[in-house]
């Protein structure tokens, strides 16, 4: 079944028809081709798909696409303004924080959500937001370090 | 002044295009009207197929093509990437058809859909009946060879892949000679890469009738030449693609889906096909690290000097050879350079089971053996009531050493320094003396491990490798290598090592990323940590050339010999005194625009490296061990690494960091778990296999001995693989030291390590 559904990502709007049984994941990535949405498992155990959907950090893997009808959603393509790099991209590179660079993006969006929430995170509750993503390839030693840094003042 | 690049902390060059999500990999590009391909796995571990019906899958609308084994050329092909061999008894083990005329294991590839979308070629896959005639399995690698066991593959009735060993010295008199004798068994489980990015390929046939394959990859030449084999097609007939990849750590230096993905598209007229694995499948239907099985024996003399080491092993490989029995052999070659014995036998077994096929995983055999022998190690000091640490410094071997059997020279030795370093690092001695006579039910406890590890694969492979490099007219450059980029750092390391010998900045450097077999320079691929030696002799050589054509247009300009000029910061300088002469740039465009001798500078080499460096390294862990509940706590823990001149300390750590987090998945949760009775995995997701997230890793650190390995072209040796090797029998030997207990079986999960103490009669 189809429905039809407005979406604004990045500050674009888009009126689309989508199955019922489709994945936001599959919308942005194989209809609006923002494919630095990555998918690494496609049931929410990796977070390498995560989305800012009203601000808030979601793994778009597991989120209907018909959920997300009237909602604001915001992808690692939005992040960058200007062609300036966001305080938290900038951080990811200047600290090393990326090698293969297949889950960056998610870590991206969620470190975003962390930094526009205003509050201030001990060490233990950065590393409890951003257990929900899986690395192999750093050891999440610098992503903490990227993570950490963009939250500086 | 001349800039260094070489050891700079450089950014890597794809930073900004990942960080931005703009770096493309293969599920990121499309093709009009792409089809899907999807498969139909085997539910049985060893099954005949008797009878395999297609026709409702074919007449569901949406379903373009749906293949068997019977639509497939019969030709078995070797999966595993190794160069290939013009010697036909030094080939690996060719025991595949691209669809499978038997069931092996759960998870073989029975039958293809090619689908208009996912939805209908799932659908299409559960209309397939195919009619089994089960057969009794075997999951363990020693019962697999009982005469009794059913035979997996009739051409290895034994199921037994290869049992070739290595031996030297006169181990049976150093036995009989021997003040004592000690003996261990020593175990480690199935567990899997989990690369975030699954196994993806897409495929199509192009105008002019070749098929071009887009794949996530570690080996695009092995690649082509693999799937032309299978197909049985001549070489030039198959062109591949590598983007940028999500991650490989050996599972993608294998021919995994590539054949397949061929053939998909030849069933549909070379229309495009994704055929993309789920995680699911990626767990099973890839490669998994061996489970080996090691049984030590060795003999010491009274002054605490080894003498000679009796290794029996049993490798489980799984339903298919793949890179088979070089695992072992890797293992037994590569912990040689590092304490001296007398005589060392080994006797492998590398085995057929009815389980996923075991492959390459980062350090190729050498974590494996590394847990076993630097855990019987411990154990003989514990027994000798021995220092660990001095134990091991007294049975070191020392520069200029030679294998007697790879003829491989120890150039360069920092692992003694390595020891101090980590020994200081940590606070052993300290440490040690508060934590004697611990009876709490929270004890700590001190731990390290040391490796040995080569830099490539000489000699038993091929090691060759192309670089080329193009000038532009403002004097910057295009470097096109055919060593992959796969996270690792290789193209940043690579851009440094042109940019130095050239003169000319980082910004100047355009490394393409892109390894296209219609165009990239031959070269093997990404694995045994190979890249920085092994292809960065390469780029030295490309850039050397390139320098080399740059002074002597100089020369011709200025009247000065080439032997007296230089690059130096994008400036031809007079060598002695350092006086600028002209720009880099005026030579570059003399180069382009000269009337009578203009011919752009380029140069386009190889190199075939017969040499290997041996790399050192240590580890340092403190545990804290619940007595209680088992659950094992890494405090700290230290790896110090001796790789020779380190390219960019940045890349460097974050290899070990790596490295690091995945060993300690490795001593502590992951496992690949199958039901016996079935022989069907049990975790095969992200969430039953348990991986460490951020909230179980400690705080890595890490610490280089820089040596100068004069075989390196800049002094290098490799540094990707090698921190994954020693962690895990450091924290074992630490949880030894804490509680007294052997933990010779990985992974020492809380589970494991509760039931251990129970049967210690600890609980």
């Amino acid at each position: 079944m189809m429905k039809k559904i407005n979406l604004n990502v990045n500050d674009k709007h888009y009126a689309i028809e989508v199955d019922i049984k489709e994945s936001l994941l599959d919308v942005l990535r194989d209809r609006l081709h923002l494919t630095g949405v990555k998918q690494g498992c496609s049931v929410g155990e990796c977070g390498a798909c995560t989305v800012l959907i009203d601000g808030t950090p979601y793994n778009s893997c597991i989120y209907l696409a018909m959920w997300a009808d009237g909602k604001k959603i915001t992808t690692i393509e939005g992040i960058e303004k200007d062609g300036q790099l966001s305080k938290v991209q900038q951080a990811f590179v200047d600290e090393g924080a990326i090698q293969c660079g297949y889950c960056t993006p998610g870590l991206v969006m969620t470190t975003t959500a962390l930094v526009e929430s205003g509050k201030k995170y001990s060490d233990e509750e950065i590393k409890r937001e951003i257990s929900g993503h899986f690395c192999r390839c750093t050891g999440y030693q610098k992503i903490f370090n990227a993570v950490k840094k963009s939250l500086d003042e | 002044m001349k800039e260094k690049v070489i050891g700079n902390r450089a950014s890597r060059l794809d930073a900004v295009s990942k960080v931005t999500g703009k770096a493309k990999y293969t599920d990121d590009f499309f093709e009009r009207e792409m089809l899907v391909g999807k498969v139909l796995r085997s539910p049985h571990a060893h099954a005949l197929i008797k009878h395999i019906d297609v026709s409702k899958a074919k007449s569901l609308e949406g379903v373009e093509a749906v293949i068997t084994h019977e639509d497939l050329p019969k030709i078995k092909f070797a999966t595993a990437g190794h160069p290939w061999s013009l010697d036909p008894n030094h080939r690996d083990v060719a025991d595949r058809l691209i669809l499978t005329d038997k069931a092996r294991y759960v998870g073989d590839s029975i039958a293809a859909v090619v689908a208009t979308d996912h939805l209908t070629a799932e659908k299409a896959i559960k209309l397939i009946e195919v009619e089994y005639e089960v057969l009794p399995h075997v999951l363990d690698a020693e019962e697999a060879i009982k005469p009794d066991a059913p035979t997996i593959h009739d051409e290895k009735k034994d199921n037994i892949i290869s049992s070739f060993g290595q031996a030297f010295g006169d181990i049976e008199q150093d036995f009989q000679q021997a003040d004592y004798i000690m003996e261990g068994v020593y175990e480690t489980s199935i567990v899997q890469h989990c690369h975030l990015e699954n196994h993806t390929a897409y495929a199509y046939k192009d105008t002019d009738g070749r098929i071009v394959i887009v794949t996530s990859t570690q080996i695009p030449h092995i690649v082509r030449r693999v799937v032309s084999q299978a197909l049985g097609l001549s070489w030039g007939k198959v062109r591949v693609i590598k983007p940028y990849i999500g991650g490989g750590f050996g599972n993608k230096q294998d021919v995994v889906i590539e054949p397949l993905t061929a053939a998909m598209t030849l069933s549909v007229n070379g229309k495009p096909v994704r055929y993309q694995l789920s995680r699911e499948e990626c767990f099973i239907g890839t490669r998994t690290r061996h489970a080996i099985k090691f049984y030590m024996k060795t003999a010491l003399s009274k002054d605490n000097r080894l003498k000679a080491i009796h290794i029996k092993a049993f490798s489980n490989n799984g339903a298919y050879a793949s890179h088979g029995h070089s695992i072992i052999m890797s293992a037994s070659s590569k912990f040689r350079p590092l304490y001296h014995f007398n005589s060392v036998k080994v006797e492998p077994k590398t085995v057929y089971t009815n389980l996923p096929t075991a492959g390459a995983m980062r350090a190729y055999g050498v974590p494996q053996i590394c847990f076993a022998l630097e855990s019987h190690l411990d154990d003989i000091c514990k027994k000798l009531k021995l220092n660990p640490i001095e134990f091991r410094k007294r049975n070191l071997i020392s520069l200029g050493h030679v294998d007697p059997l790879s003829k491989i020279k120890v150039r360069s030795f920092g692992i003694p320094e390595c020891i101090q370093k980590g020994k200081e690092l940590i606070k052993w001695d300290e440490k040690k003396k508060s934590y004697e006579n611990q009876t709490g039910e929270k004890r700590r406890g001190l731990g390290m491990a040391c490796f040995s590890y080569f830099s490539g694969t000489h000699p038993v492979g091929l090691e060759l490798a192309g670089a080329r490099i193009v000038m532009n007219q403002d004097g910057s450059i295009q470097l096109q290598v055919g060593a992959t980029e796969i996270g690792q750092g290789s193209d940043t390391a690579f851009a440094q090592m042109a940019a130095e010998v050239l003169g000319i900045s980082m910004d100047m450097v355009r490394v393409i990323s892109t390894q296209d077999t219609d165009i990239a320079p031959f070269d093997t691929g990404a694995y045994a940590s190979r890249q920085t030696y092994v292809s960065g002799a390469a780029v030295k050589k490309a850039a050397l050339e390139v320098k080399d054509k740059v002074l002597k247009i100089a020369s011709r300009k200025t009247g000065l010999k080439v032997e007296d000029l230089d690059i130096v910061d994008k400036q031809i300088v007079e060598k002695d005194l350092g006086t600028p002469l002209c720009s880099l740039e005026e030579i570059a465009m003399l180069s382009y625009y000269d009337r009578i001798h203009a011919e752009p500078i380029k140069s386009d080499t190889s190199e075939n490296i017969r040499t290997n460096a041996v790399a050192y390294g240590v580890t340092f862990a403190e545990v804290l061990v619940d007595m209680v509940t088992g659950k094992i706590e890494v405090l700290e823990i230290y790896n110090v690494h001796d790789s020779g001149t380190i390219i960019n300390p940045s890349l460097a750590e974050g290899q070990v960091h790596g490295g690091v987090s995945m060993a300690l998945g490795y001593a502590l949760s992951e496992k690949l778990m199958f039901d016996e009775k079935t022989g069907r995995p049990l975790n095969h997701n992200l969430l039953d296999y348990k991986l460490q997230t951020i909230l179980d890793t400690p705080k890595i650190g890490v610490g280089f001995v820089e040596t100068y390995e004069p075989t390196g072209s800049f002094g290098q040796k490799s540094i990707g693989e090698n921190p994954a090797i020693s962690p895990a029998p450091a924290i074992r030997n630490a949880v030894l030291d804490a509680t007294g207990v052997q933990f010779n079986k990985l992974p020492m999960n809380p589970q494991a390590v509760f039931e251990k103490f129970k049967d210690e009669g600890l609980l």
